[in-house]
């Protein structure tokens, strides 16, 4: 029996909010292209920074591993936000990105183009972004996706529902313990009330064995040698599937090349295809091929962050739920303006990274969320969103000054 | 008459309202005729000042410069750090100690002019603890008589807490050795009384003042505060504080009954200008409150943005637990708003057109948020009245009065003097 590895890799940069302050409010519109090169929120730059050590690397590395190795696949997720400032700032990293594509190995995961939690705000914007992204996608590289995920994987049954009515043949999900209970999350499964769509759970041992613990030098199997981590890829041998899901930045970012991220990730399809039984696929070729095993019933929200594997990175405290209820609340109201710039500076306000940046969760401890925040703190993360979101509101009250009577 | 002032900073270098207060009070006193020494413990050009008076640099140390390049001269505010404002960081604990032995430095070099005559006043005035050592030495060195002006005692600054032990000695020597003391306020005067022991009829309330044509008026067009001025043409009431966020200032009662006054009435938008160690947990209460899209902070202003935060205000809130004081009140008034000021907020002594509350009674002051918003005509009584009152209000007058207080003080300490050696000569005959 064979047996699959299914690499699926999430590409995503958000519009960061420049340092907005109460006096740009209702004079500057401009909430993105940050002036002060440092600042942490400057998109450009840190497009530019991630791209040299991640993007251009990995991807040259990965067409390498595809025309050598002709079962190597893999299934990516790429936001709206990302294809922007690609066209904006960076075009010959969107060239790379196609190149991958081409080789018709390379899967297209849909997801929200703005990489918002609209599914647990607005139902029907969420149905918007997920069309726009489908949209930009065939626009960009010509294919139309057919395997979902939702921001940060997250899901409950009611995503599997929507996916299963909107003929999706796969959703993504996070293969949390106290979910899969005795169950393996190395088997496809199907959502609890759907017909046809599977649902394929990451094996988040072995994926943050490669995208968190690589280079932690305390931990007990550093350093990971692609011997030992091979003997764990095939621990389970009945098994048909391997669900690695990382972030894409993990090569070069999070992980940074003289940890030898790059080198582990050219052997891994090298040493796994030895084995004549083994093979890659990608998310919807998995769900073709292998029969769900089971129904999984999940009726709260599980996503792939933190040790909660909840919604709690995003909207735990009261900013974010403010900054979040807020947003969401003008949703009918601009759309009603029929204002495409309008429209789309609101749109990239939904992106979740906003909100994550306004996490006080571990704020003490310096870790993650502070790593990844562009701001000094998640005071002020706040305070230029809100001001940039009272913007919105001044935009509309003009627009609906001028096209009254 | 030759007066020295001791004090510790002069606009432009001033980190408060402390350096204003002084020059104002000096200006108006040059005016009458008093000859001024006024003795800094640093070295600066001061432009202004030096037009009616002598400024004299106790040290050959430059003002202070905190991160952002402006000048906090040698920072009035006793343990709050010149950069964050805080009492808590690393800097304000260094500063805290720094300044106290900044004051002694200050008292030896002040000595030292007094004894080579450098300095020879008739009376001596020394403004706040951070000049009263200096005071004192100049008065045991001279023999001349000590006036104290608090502006704001260490209970005032620690908002609640106790304080710094060391600054409070330093306040209770000034305050025992000196002649008479002036309070801002009868507030202050009541904690001089009650929480130093000083007799009731030693101290005299002197209220700071205002000079009307001191303050500009905007007059170009700006961009500044589009948001707010765009809802007040839907018929939004804008509601301004200004002042550090710290404990001191009651920004939490402010947020708190902002919560209750947009349950009745939405059309409220709250400007919080200002920085301080308060800052994130305003933030976060606000948000608490489910209030964010309501309250805007506007972080801290100076200049033209400044004045026209009082300009586009529709009500000024003065919340503070404890203000000695409160100039920023009468500015307010002077820019044509209605003003809520806390019984704990000393300006509130000194007008009448205004609406008061316990810094604590959140009910209360939404209340008059309410009424005030909801009412143009009590909102336009309200400010036409104060703005009426204010103009009355002159530094000329304090002047008069501090004159009246120094000739007393002086016919005072000869009179003793004269006892003195009255009895001296009785006991030498006996």
């Amino acid at each position: 029996m064979s047996k699959a590895i299914v690499l699926y890799m999430h590409v995503h940069q958000p519009w960061r909010v420049r340092e907005y302050s109460a006096f740009d409010t209702a004079v500057d519109h401009n909430y993105w292209n940050e002036a002060n090169h440092h600042s942490g929120a400057n998109n450009a730059r840190i497009l530019r920074k991630v791209a040299e050590k991640s993007y251009f690397p990995t991807n040259a590395m990965l067409l390498d591993m595809l025309n050598s190795h002709p079962e190597f696949k893999l299934s990516l997720s790429i936001t709206g936000t990302f294809l922007e400032q690609c066209e904006a700032y960076l075009p010959e990293l969107l060239s790379s990105f196609k190149a991958l594509v081409d080789t018709g190995r390379v899967e297209i995961v849909g997801e929200t183009y703005y990489h918002s939690l609209a599914f647990f705000y607005n139902r029907a914007e969420f149905d918007r972004q997920v069309a726009l992204h489908a949209k930009k996608i065939k626009d960009v590289f010509g294919v139309t996706p057919t395997a979902f995920r939702n921001t940060e994987l997250a899901y409950n049954n009611d995503l599997g529902r929507w996916a299963d009515i909107h003929g999706y043949k796969a959703v993504l999900a996070e293969g949390w313990d106290s979910v899969l209970g005795w169950r393996s999350p190395n088997y496809a499964y199907r959502p609890v009330s759907t017909q046809n769509v599977k649902l394929l759970l990451k094996n988040y041992k072995l994926s943050d064995d490669m995208a968190f613990r690589f280079s932690n030098r305390g931990w007990a199997e550093w350093p990971l040698t692609m011997d030992k981590y091979a003997g764990w890829l095939d621990a389970e041998p009945d098994s048909p599937l391997v669900n690695l899901f990382v972030d894409y930045e993990t090569f070069g970012e999070h992980q940074w090349a003289d940890t030898g991220i790059f080198e582990f990730l050219r052997q891994l399809p090298h040493d796994w295809l030895s084995r004549p039984e083994h093979t890659f696929m990608t998310v919807s070729e998995a769900a073709d091929s292998v029969e769900a095993k089971d129904y999984i019933d999940m009726p709260h929200t599980v996503t792939w962050a933190d040790t909660e594997r909840d919604l709690s990175a995003w909207l735990g405290n009261r900013m974010q739920q403010e900054s979040q209820g807020n947003i969401y609340n003008l949703s009918s109201a601009v759309m009603e303006t029929g204002d495409e710039n309008l429209i789309s500076d609101w749109r990239r306000l939904t992106t979740s990274d906003h909100p994550y940046y306004m996490s006080t969760k571990y704020w003490n401890d310096g870790d993650v969320h502070a790593y990844f925040s562009p701001y000094p703190s998640p005071y002020d993360a706040f305070l230029y969103y809100m001001n940039a979101l009272r913007d919105i509101k001044y935009r509309l009250m003009q627009h609906n000054q001028n096209h009254k009577g | 008459m030759k007066l020295m002032m001791l004090g510790w900073e002069l606009p432009p270098y001033n980190s408060g309202g402390l350096g204003v207060a002084c020059y104002q009070m000096a200006k108006a006193l040059a005016g009458k005729g008093v000859d001024i020494q006024f003795v800094l413990p640093y070295k600066a050009r001061h432009e202004d000042s030096e037009k009616f008076m002598e400024v004299v640099a106790a040290s050959n140390t430059p003002p202070l410069v905190n991160d952002k390049g402006e000048y906090v001269a040698m920072g009035a505010y006793s343990g709050t750090c010149p950069t964050c404002q805080s009492r808590e960081c690393d800097h304000a604990r260094e500063y805290g100690q720094g300044f106290v032995a900044a004051t002694r430095k200050y008292a030896d070099q002040v000595e030292k002019l007094v004894r080579r005559h450098k300095l020879s006043p008739d009376i001596i005035h020394a403004h706040d603890w951070l000049t009263m050592e200096a005071g004192v030495r100049a008065k045991e060195v001279s023999g001349r008589p000590l006036v104290v002006h608090v502006h704001a005692t260490e209970f005032d600054r620690a908002g609640g807490h106790l304080g710094n032990p060391l600054i409070h000695e330093i306040e209770y020597n000034g305050l025992m050795a000196a002649d008479r003391i002036f309070a801002v306020s009868q507030i202050t005067k009541d904690i001089i009384v009650r929480e130093y022991h000083i007799p009731e009829d030693k101290v005299e309330v002197v209220h700071n003042s205002l000079d009307p044509d001191e303050l500009e008026r905007t007059i170009i067009e700006t961009n500044n505060y589009m948001y707010a001025k765009e809802l007040r043409k839907h018929g939004w009431t804008v509601v301004a504080s200004i002042g550090r966020l710290t404990v001191q200032k009651g920004l939490t009662y402010l947020l708190e009954s902002a919560a209750l006054a947009l349950a009745h009435n939405p059309k409220l938008l709250f400007l919080v200008s200002g920085t301080g160690e308060q800052r994130d947990q305003l933030i976060e209460l606000a948000a608490d409150l489910g209030i964010s899209d309501r309250v805007v902070f506007v972080g801290f202003v100076r200049g033209e943005r400044w004045r026209e935060l009082y300009e586009i205000a529709d009500i000024f809130v003065m919340p503070s637990v404890s203000e000695p004081f409160g100039l920023t009140a009468l500015e307010a008034a002077h820019y044509g708003t209605a003003l809520l000021i806390s019984k704990q907020s000393g300006v509130g002594e000194v007008l009448r057109n205004i609406m008061r509350f316990d810094y604590w009674d959140t009910r209360k002051l939404a209340d008059e948020i309410i009424n005030i918003s909801l009412s143009p005509s009590l909102k336009k009584e309200l400010m036409e009245g104060v703005k009426e009152e204010y103009l009355n209000f002159s530094w000329n007058d304090v002047a008069e009065k501090l004159s009246r207080e120094y000739h007393r003080v002086m016919r005072g300490r000869r009179r003793a003097m004269h006892d003195d050696s009255k009895l001296h000569l009785e006991r030498v005959a006996a």
